[in-house]
């Protein structure tokens, strides 16, 4: 398969604009549309382009962690905080609120519910590496071949 | 308590984790466990016996009435001194028994010590929860004991039979357990003893707290186990499986008799089944040539006895079956031992290969002389002591009623006697008597290796010349099994009587057997071609394999259109039944709300038809790209912003996983199925979709409370601290759901990952430039499997 210069270029693009509203969304979901989950998937279909761009080496230039690093980083983290009020005697899942003033930013709040979040954002983008690391294909590898992507 | 059981654990997983670089000095280290028990017990053991039994308690999980309560009594007391005493000498004696680079030494040490706190743990129990814990503990340690050498086709073959047996019965008895504690109330063992329930569902439980009982203490016929656990290393036939680990279900049936001897079917059935299996283990005793095997079948037959003894139930057999457990306890651990000495000096214990074990082997030859002694009952011996005991007790409770239980007893005590005469025949005189060569003289065991088992013949000496020194010990143990019992009194002359009679029967009996061996032999190979509990085991896994072999073949034919359509149909046919007998009266909704509707409708059911008839994949998964962004089309116009964002995520998302997934498979579909199979498939596609119509219609118009969404909108704010209700949902009210449903993700992805790379050659680039395509064929089996 052939890399499309013009592809290439608008891809690299959108990536950061993507990532960046997927991040958004993932803190932005407490209070409106989104959430870890449409976050992660807003990030997966970046990464997606990614791979239709310049396929599997591509997304694993994208971060330095192996697929299922992130994944399991996601399940951990979303779990402990499933988990972490039962230490302390409350219970499973029991909602925690820090608020505060932080300089610049004003007046904060932030909820174990977010962390949650953030777990379900990671496994999701974790998913979508793990099935571009198990089906997707280095472009020069497959360019003899003959392959078309689309 | 606690901390000895959390000692076990702490020392057992350490030795396992770090107990390569000690070598052997982790049976050391790991000793220390079963030590300080030993050491705490004689210390509690005098208020124990004065009857104020230790109890230790923590709550673990209340709501299931889950405490671990501990509570040591004077028979736990008897069953832990032998679990922790035994405990000690095999961890000395493993250190002679095992060669200094013995692989694996450290995961076999520590796994002996975890056994050692399982079992400690077994007979303090008080709760029956706790107790079935430890029991499986003691099954799964064994399990991996018996399968130390897992290279060995034939000792995994019988650690996995020794699991499946017991574990077997072990869930049975947990059936059972359960509804006992239902039924009393409480799951507290003493509580439930004390004041036991009664009725069908109870005796239904005893049942199958007997099954339990009888297959970890291999009673006939689910004794085929034991034996072939002797594939073990000795040190651990001679602990776990004739000292302690199959004195569990013994130690059951103690518990439980005095309290449910009224249930009708409990006494008779514990004592045949102990009958039975007495004289079957004795018999096929005298059939082995392998000494271990001898004693394997031997223990068998004595954990009849002690199913019987214990069964019978009465004041007087509860003494009798204490005095023999300990009795037995210690002969046959010291005998253990004494054939692993000889197999790990001279590297047979078959007795047609061994040696004559002569230079140097003297104290060791009467060492096994006096410790067999005692096995086969002889005057004089601590043996002859529980065996008096026990046949006076059965005397008495039954005069002449019993005759036969009293008769079977003195039958498999002569083949105790037999095969306790021909374990020494085979390991001492046959060897002389066939003209075997001399065994070298630096062959001879060391003093050290020796030291364990004459331990245990120096405990059987003092306890033959004073009996009455365990007295105390075991009128606290008769006692706290029935407080009716009277106090203890042995000794080893009670002057001429009935009992004397039938030991001197039993001796010469025992006498005419070993004498007309040859005979007895010709008769014995008869029995060989009755079929045993092995064969029955193994008839039973291969009918299994079979039922599920044909199960598999008819459910998972492998052909997706049958897959979705049966799955399909269930889920159309469960609200399709039920909406066809029962119809509500829905007044149908306006068919529309907002004129943007209808086009975004057109295109979706334009899509979906495309996708339905058009030949190419591509353009399939495309169509249904296109059906899914109408959808999300949809959401946005009847105001569901968070949704109408996910879905066109997900859409995004899927269609280009379905273009990775595609390039793999052909361009286009293959032939479409022609005439009868196509008119199915357009039925059942119409069906699924009339239900789920009507269906969605009924259920819009059948509310009856008000919906949970109104309370979750109203307690998002305050309770969840987020304004984004669907949000609030998905990570706090219903948060469980989310932990769930990410954890099936992450299990799907990292299965689709191993898929992908089970055909893949380990090492080899996922896609193999065409270069190398030569010589990359398919997977063959055997490189799937690596």
């Amino acid at each position: 398969m052939r890399r499309v210069v013009a592809l290439d270029t608008s891809v690299s693009l959108i990536f950061y604009a993507m990532m960046t509203g997927s991040i958004y969304l993932l803190f932005a979901g407490h209070n409106q549309p989104g959430g870890g989950f449409v976050g992660g998937l807003v990030a997966g279909a970046a990464i997606a382009l990614r791979y239709v761009a310049g396929g599997i080496d591509e997304v694993r230039r994208i971060s330095p962690f192996m697929p299922w690093t992130i994944l399991g980083t996601g399940v951990v983290l979303s779990t402990s905080v499933a988990l972490v009020p039962l230490l302390l005697g409350d219970a499973v899942l029991d909602n925690g609120l820090v608020e505060g003033d932080v300089p610049l930013l004003g007046h904060v709040k932030a909820t174990s519910g977010a962390v949650f979040d953030l777990g379900v954002y990671l496994v999701v983008i974790g998913v979508v590496l793990m099935v571009v690391e198990a089906f997707g294909e280095r472009f020069d590898a497959a360019e003899d071949g003959g392959e078309r992507l689309l | 308590m606690i901390l000895l059981l959390a000692l076990h654990a702490v020392l057992g997983l350490g030795v396992i984790a770090g107990g390569e670089r000690l070598q052997r000095r982790a049976l050391l280290v790991a000793g220390l466990a079963p030590l300080a028990a030993l050491v705490w017990l004689v210390a509690h053991a005098a208020g124990v016996i004065e009857g104020t039994p230790v109890t230790e308690s923590f709550t673990w999980v209340p709501e299931l009435g889950l405490d671990v309560d501990l509570r040591l009594d004077g028979f736990a007391l008897l069953l832990a001194v032998l679990v922790s005493g035994i405990g000690v000498l095999v961890f000395w004696y493993s250190h002679w028994y095992f060669p200094a680079t013995q692989e694996g030494l450290g995961r076999l040490v520590g796994l002996l010590t975890l056994f050692s706190g399982s079992m400690f743990g077994l007979v303090v129990a008080d709760n029956l929860l706790v107790l079935y814990g430890c029991w499986e503990l003691t099954s799964i340690t064994s399990y991996l004991l018996i399968g130390n050498k897992y290279a060995d086709g034939r000792a995994r073959a019988a650690a996995l039979q020794a699991l499946l047996i017991t574990g077997a019965g072990g869930l049975a008895m947990l059936g059972g357990f359960v509804v006992i504690g239902q039924q009393a109330g409480t799951y507290q063992l003493s509580a439930i003893l004390a004041d036991p329930p009664s009725g069908t569902a109870v005796t239904a439980a005893l049942v199958l707290v007997l099954l339990g009982a009888a297959t970890k203490s291999a009673q006939y016929p689910f004794h085929s186990w034991l034996p072939g656990a002797m594939v073990a290393p000795t040190p651990i036939s001679a602990y776990l499986h004739s000292a302690t680990m199959v004195k569990a279900g013994v130690y059951l049936v103690a518990r439980f008799t005095p309290a449910f001897a009224d249930v009708p079917f409990w006494r008779p059935a514990v004592v045949t089944v102990g009958l039975v299996t007495m004289v079957c283990g004795g018999l096929r005793a005298l059939r082995q040539s392998d000494l271990k095997l001898l004693l394997a079948f031997g223990t068998v037959s004595q954990l009849g006895f002690l199913f019987v003894l214990f069964g019978m139930g009465t004041e007087e057999t509860v003494i009798a079956g204490c005095t023999m457990l300990l009795a037995h306890a210690l002969f046959k651990a010291g005998l253990f031992m004494g054939v692993g000495v000889i197999d790990h000096q001279v590297g047979t214990r078959e007795v047609a290969r061994l040696p004559v074990l002569d230079r140097g082997w003297r104290a060791f030859t009467w060492l096994m002389v006096f410790i067999a002694a005692a096995m086969a009952g002889l005057p004089l011996t601590f043996g002859f002591v529980a065996k008096e005991e026990a046949y006076q007790s059965l005397l008495d409770e039954a005069p002449f009623g019993e005759v036969t239980v009293i008769a079977v007893v003195v039958f498999a005590s002569m083949l105790t006697f037999a095969y306790s005469a021909r374990f020494l025949w085979g390991a001492f005189w046959y060897p002389r008597s066939r003209g075997a060569p001399t065994a070298a003289s630096d062959d001879a065991p060391s003093a050290g290796f020796l030291a364990a088992p004459a331990v245990i013949g120096a405990v059987l000496l003092v306890l033959d010349v004073l009996p009455g020194l365990a007295d105390s010990l075991l009128t606290a143990a008769s006692q706290a099994l029935d407080a009716s019992a009277a106090a203890v009194h042995l000794a080893m002359w009670h002057g001429f009587n009935l009992a004397l009679l039938l030991s001197a029967v039993t001796v010469a009996g025992g006498l005419v057997l070993f004498v007309g061996r040859r005979s007895v032999a010709r008769v014995l190979v008869l029995g060989a071609a009755l079929p045993t509990g092995g064969d029955a085991y193994r008839a039973s896994l291969r009918g299994l394999n079979r039922v599920a072999d044909r199960v598999t073949g008819v459910v998972q034919n492998g052909s997706l259109p049958v897959y979705a359509g049966v799955i399909l149909l269930t889920a159309a046919a469960l609200p399709g039944i039920a909406l066809a007998a029962d119809w509500p009266d829905v007044d149908a909704p306006p068919l529309v709300d907002q004129p943007g509707e209808v086009l975004i409708a057109a295109l979706i059911l334009g899509s979906a038809l495309g996708a339905a008839v058009i030949r190419r994949r591509f353009a399939a998964a495309l169509l249904l790209g296109m059906a899914g962004y109408g959808m999300a089309g949809l959401f946005v116009v009847m105001g569901a912003p968070d949704l109408a964002l996910t879905q066109t995520a997900i859409e995004t998302l899927t269609t280009v996983l379905f273009v990775l997934v595609l390039r793999r498979l052909p361009d286009r579909f293959e032939r479409r199925a022609g005439g009868p199979v196509r008119v199915l498939r357009v039925a059942v596609a119409a069906t699924v979709g009339l239900v789920v119509f009507a269906f969605a219609l009924a259920a819009s118009g059948e509310r009856i409370g008000p919906p949970v969404s109104d309370e979750m909108t109203d307690l998002a704010y305050p309770e969840g601290h987020g304004r984004n209700v669907v949000n609030v949902i998905l990570v706090d009210f219903r948060g469980f759901d989310t932990m769930g449903e990410i954890t099936v993700l992450a299990a799907a992805a990292i299965g689709a990952v191993a898929l992908a790379r089970a055909g893949r050659r380990p090492g080899a680039p996922a896609n193999p430039a065409p270069a190398d395509a030569g010589d990359a064929e398919p997977a063959r089996p055997a490189e799937v499997e690596a």
